[in-house]
């Protein structure tokens, strides 16, 4: 099975199972990932689900759309790599994705 | 205190948080929530927007996966909970079962506000409010047919946009002089009225309901001043009362909502309420306030979760709510009650995005932001943190 690794602000690392198609948020939420909200359902419209991704994933994960860009540009902890989670959907060449969160979801 | 069984009644957005917060914090227990519906809980926002556009299915609503309760062992179980005993600290049930419980939340959520006029029970007429609902009317809603909804706010809107994608002709019908008048400014309402007529809604406002008329279905809408406006469907978006009735019963404290303090406890410090069905003592706005919102069920719900678990997780965060209409995403950020000053950025008489920040004595105290999801951010950032604004550039452009 695959797995994603959540690296929490202070460094704690959480590991769950890929599923292909579902978004990364989902998989956050229904691994109790802490630091992940997704408040509004994964409709880009809170900002509670800010991921920066891990620098040797950018390439295959793709970097923010304009939707996303839009929400996270205000965001003090925004990094180049960052995302909204629930506009991410896993794909099956992400086995071993590495992802950090933020010290605050806004 | 965390041993024996949490329970958990209403397994909506707060219930299903409680539920889900609860394990988080460290629950040891048994985890039930007792919902009154047959579905696995799902999100209610898409109902009158993605969903009743016939643009999701209703396993896409699920709030979670029914894996994910399985797996963080929280049960599901369908019933009506008609009793509290406060003092035996257990549950009676419609069927007459009982059910002890350890740790008590009530997420009872709302009803939608009944209409009272004649002929309101003919077929044809619909509240929006569960999946069911919106099942109904969208095995009414063909193409060409006339749609009238009694109810210029956000449900009667977005189910007006909805409808209009459905190929349904569309009149709201608003009692008061202007739409979203209880939530928004003016220049907002103008604006909203404005994208619907553009749309190809006819918008009525100051049009009051007198009576539904028909006969095997309903076929007219009857105004206070005799005109009936034929309809071959009619959705009637009035408002949400909340269930209280639970908790009013078992004595506890209910003004509006159930009553609850910043760690979402109720009259009661060993029961804890969350969602619609709570009137929360706001210290930002010194009232108490009782917030129809996800988020803020959500913000509720990770209180509510912690306090049954003896920790100290103060609600804090700022309320804010969205609504989708066509291509515009509205999102606002706090609530306005008080303002006393308007800045507009952009021209709503004009534009399909601008923001209309509200100020009460030189601070913001809320944003209308449509199509502008960086002031909305930005704004949620200097309401919650109070910082100091400056007028011109709020006005100036975007937020950059």
């Amino acid at each position: 099975m695959s797995d994603v690794t959540f690296i929490s602000h202070d460094g704690e690392k959480r590991e769950a199972p890929l599923e292909e198609g579902a978004s990364l948020m989902q998989i956050a939420v229904d691994n109790m990932v802490p630091g992940v909200d997704g408040d509004c359902g994964g409709e880009a419209a809170c900002g509670t689900c800010h991921v920066i991704v891990d620098d040797q994933w950018v390439a295959e994960v793709g970097r923010s759309g304009p939707v996303e860009e839009e929400m996270l540009a205000m965001n003090p902890e925004r990094e180049p790599a960052s995302r909204l989670a629930c506009q991410m959907r896993v794909s099956e060449n992400w086995d071993g994705l590495v992802v950090r969160l933020p010290e605050f979801q806004m | 205190m965390t041993e024996g069984r949490a329970l958990v009644v209403g397994a909506s957005h707060a219930g299903v948080q409680v539920a889900a917060g609860l394990r988080q914090e460290g629950w040891a227990g048994e985890i039930v929530a007792v919902g009154d519906e047959p579905a696995l809980p799902y999100q209610r926002p898409p109902l009158s927007k993605a969903y009743l556009a016939g643009k999701s299915s209703l396993e896409e609503l699920a709030i979670r996966k029914a894996e994910f309760y399985d797996k963080h062992d929280i049960s599901l179980v369908q019933g009506t909970v008609t009793q509290i005993d406060r003092a035996a600290q257990q549950v009676v049930l419609s069927d007459g079962t009982t059910m002890a419980y350890a740790g008590l939340a009530l997420c009872t959520g709302g009803r939608a506000r009944s209409l009272s006029v004649s002929g309101i029970d003919l077929s044809g007429i619909f509240y929006l409010r569960t999946f069911a609902d919106v099942a109904s009317i969208r095995a009414w809603a063909a193409p060409g047919h006339h749609a009238v909804i009694v109810g210029g706010g956000y449900i009667g809107l977005e189910t007006a946009a909805s409808l209009r994608a459905l190929g349904l002709e569309v009149t709201v019908l608003e009692a008061a002089e202007r739409v979203l008048e209880r939530v928004t400014a003016p220049e907002v309402s103008s604006f909203y009225e404005r994208v619907h007529r553009d749309a190809g809604v006819v918008i009525r406002t100051a049009a009051l309901v007198k009576a539904m008329a028909g006969d095997d279905r309903v076929r007219e809408v009857v105004l206070d001043g005799g005109e009936r406006i034929p309809a071959d469907l009619v959705i009637v978006g009035v408002g949400l009362v909340p269930n209280t009735e639970l908790a009013a019963d078992a004595g506890l404290l209910v003004e509006d909502g159930i009553v609850i303090d910043d760690l979402a406890c109720t009259s009661d410090p060993r029961i804890v309420a969350a969602g619609d069905c709570a009137s929360h003592r706001m210290a930002r706005y010194d009232r108490l306030v009782r917030l129809e919102s996800v988020p803020s069920a959500g913000e509720q719900a990770k209180t509510a979760a912690a306090t049954l678990c003896g920790k100290e997780r103060p609600i804090a965060a700022l309320p804010w709510f969205w609504s989708d209409q066509y291509d515009l995403k509205l999102q606002i950020a706090g609530l306005n009650t008080g303002y006393d000053e308007l800045v507009l950025s952009g021209d709503p008489t004009r534009d399909r995005d601008f923001t209309c920040y509200y100020l009460q004595q030189g601070r913001l105290l809320a944003a209308d932001c449509v199509n502008r999801p960086r002031d909305f951010m930005k704004a949620k950032q200097v309401i919650s943190r109070g910082l100091d604004v400056d007028r011109a550039q709020l006005k100036a452009a975007r937020a950059s």
